[in-house]
């Protein structure tokens, strides 16, 4: 089956990103109108006079649920404790938030950026898993999955360079002076890592992530393109992949581990936790799931995959839901071996989000968890296309808000909103991520003929 | 106690026997049952059976299970005797409802579980020291076994039997009993 892009989804894809670009650049220079302290002064005032900006509002509305004051107590108090270690690196307040300020535009623009690379991450490893395991129910739908990885070096990329251009608005250990003993700003703490968390070693080492993951994507899917034109019984490039897939999920799982070190925990350079790197796996496999499904979808309903029956919509949405499930088991793994420990240097990382992100913090958990549990459990509802998409579509929300509280609480504290610069971002990355996707759906028939397991796929029936 | 007569058709190949369901179907008799060696895939669906509801109880369960360990934990932990355990807020479930996720997820498992096991016992009527219901033994090991009624019409069903592929044919006079 030949797919074109459309040219509706061009125009599409086209006004989201000129939409984003206006967003994003109002973002800045709305950012950009507290210029010095002084202005961030009167900000402040303002707030106050008008009864209450952000901080007090979260803490009034706390402190008069009577069952929770004395935990809100305690927890309040940490917090404040680590501002304070924060504000004796010659910072005052007002400093503080103007920081804040200058960051959200960065921070808005680095998380949709890392949105929609992880879904095209998440692609990539389950594409590997499946020719590893030689699974006969999807070889129908590898081009769909090829299709959505081409946006993994780009995607990465451009990762990267927000990266390199947001510098300290992004990652504090790239501050000036921070591991100078002799600067008012010095971290001892940081200074400590700067063995890992220095510039250019950060760089290189994105780099040869990057390298590895688009190599092993450029030669899968070479083999897999070549795999189709091959002679009755010549599966030498079925073999190629399914070695090279074998081998990159193993250079995936150490990178892939290493990059949610940098590209994510970073940003706390305070605060450490060792099964990080599992869980942004478990995010960026529901992701990528949902989004093969979406197309999947969405490819169907033009009549352009006639092989795909609901049985393959079927296990895509059991994988949604499987995987869903995963991401919660670790998300509260995560979460309730600190709860419960409660030691102050791991503690703040959940003080913050529940203070200043309770609603976000909890509510991705509704979107992420119990939402597809409760949808997706359902045999016959797993098989209705739109079913699938309209949990999908929360699923994708739900882990955007996900990347959203692992990045914003530590640029821009309790100064976040999902404002212009945040949905902007969205559009812009939303809209690059389709164009080049749609456009690599395009290259290639949608049928991988010659994969061995193609018969069985195209019969696969559950 | 009635006595009836049913037909019972021996087939040695489960290939052969999901054709002879089709057709038997097709010609509109009622089978009354089917004995197998191993779990026939698609049989059932050839037969028009109607699906299974047992994941729907199970579902249930798994609620009642929750709902256990919420109001037993609720009770003792929260309500009952709510004491400062090494720095644990006891004051309201919420606050402290981390701690007792891994007993919620246990139940919820727990009840579904089991109480989906002993359903399934309970409706598939298998105990200890029942009576099996076996009407030849080799359906146990290499043989299939189709059973159907006969109302006066033991020589058409036979002969359309014996088309279907059916290795051995018996016409078995059977004591009604109460199930």
């Amino acid at each position: 089956m030949e797919y074109k892009i459309s040219n509706r989804l061009k125009i599409g894809a086209i006004i989201m990103i000129v939409l984003g670009v206006l967003g994003v650049a109002y973002g800045f220079m709305d950012s950009h109108k507290y210029e010095n302290v002084k202005d961030v002064e009167t900000l402040l005032n303002n707030e106050a006079s008008h009864g209450g900006g952000h901080v007090t509002e979260a803490h009034g509305v706390e402190a008069h649920d009577d069952s929770n004051a004395h935990a809100v107590d305690s927890h309040s108090q940490d917090a404040h404790g680590v501002e304070h270690v924060d504000e004796d690196h010659g910072m005052s307040h007002e400093e503080h938030v103007l920081h804040q300020i200058h960051n959200r535009p960065w921070s808005a623009l680095y998380v949709a950026a890392f949105f929609f690379f992880m879904i095209a991450l998440g692609v990539l490893a389950f594409y590997a898993v499946q020719y590893a395991a030689q699974a006969g129910w999807s070889p129908v739908l590898f081009r769909v999955m090829e299709g959505i990885t081409s946006y993994v070096l780009p995607g990465g990329a451009i990762v990267l360079v927000i990266a390199f251009l947001a510098d300290s608005h992004l990652f504090v250990w790239l501050t000036d002076g921070i591991t100078d003993p002799d600067s008012d700003k010095y971290d001892a703490l940081v200074a400590g890592k700067s063995g890992w968390l220095n510039k250019p070693w950060f760089f290189i080492r994105g780099l040869i992530f990057l390298a590895g993951w688009s190599t092993y994507r450029y030669f899968s899917r070479k083999f897999s393109v070549a795999q189709d034109n091959a002679e009755l019984n010549d599966n030498r490039n079925f073999k190629k992949n399914f070695r090279i897939s074998a081998a990159f999920l193993v250079f995936f799982i150490y990178t892939e581990s290493m990059m949610s070190w940098d590209w994510i925990m970073s940003v706390d350079p305070h605060w450490f936790s060792t099964l990080f790197g599992w869980y942004l796996l478990a995010g960026m496999l529901v992701c990528g799931v949902t989004v093969i499904a979406m197309i999947a979808i969405y490819l169907k309903s033009k009549g352009l995959l006639e092989h795909v029956n609901d049985s393959h919509i079927h296990d895509l949405a059991k994988f949604m839901f499987g995987f869903s499930v995963f991401w919660t088991y670790l998300w509260f793994s995560q979460f309730m071996l600190i709860w419960y420990s409660n030691i102050p240097e791991e503690v703040t990382y959940f003080v913050t989000r529940i203070e200043d992100y309770n609603l976000p913090f909890f509510g991705m958990i509704a979107m992420n968890f119990i939402f597809p549990l409760l949808l997706l459990m359902n045999s016959d509802f797993k098989r209705v296309n739109w079913f699938v998409i309209m949990a999908g579509v929360v699923i994708l929300c739900g882990h955007y808000i996900d990347i959203f509280n692992m990045i914003m609480p530590a640029t821009v504290g309790d100064r976040w909103f999902i404002g212009i610069p945040e949905i902007g971002s969205i559009l812009l990355f939303g809209g690059i991520f389709l164009w080049i996707v749609f456009t690599a759906l395009g290259k290639y028939p949608l049928m991988a003929k010659r994969s061995p397991f193609i018969e069985e796929s195209k019969h696969f029936h559950y | 106690m009635e006595a009836s007569k049913v037909i019972h058709a021996i087939y040695t190949d489960d290939d052969v026997l999901m054709s002879a369901v089709k057709k038997v179907k097709a010609e509109r008799h009622h089978i009354e049952e089917i004995y197998t060696p191993f779990p026939v895939h698609g049989l059932d669906k050839a037969m028009g059976l109607a699906p299974t509801r047992l994941a729907i109880t199970a579902f249930i369960y798994g609620c009642i299970g929750l709902t256990v360990a919420v109001v037993m934990m609720n009770f003792i932990m929260i309500k009952d005797w709510p004491q400062d355990i090494g720095g644990k807020p006891s004051f309201s479930y919420l606050e402290n409802m981390p701690a007792f996720v891994p007993i919620m997820f246990e139940l919820t498992v727990f009840f579904a579980a089991h109480l989906m096991v002993i359903t399934f016992y309970m409706r598939s009527r298998m105990w200890p020291f029942k009576k099996a219901e076996n009407p030849d033994p080799r359906t146990t090991d290499d043989h299939f076994l189709m059973e159907i009624a006969v109302h006066n019409n033991e020589d058409s069903l036979a002969t359309l039997l014996k088309e279907t592929g059916a290795v051995e044919i018996n016409i078995i006079e059977k004591e009604e009993d109460a199930h």
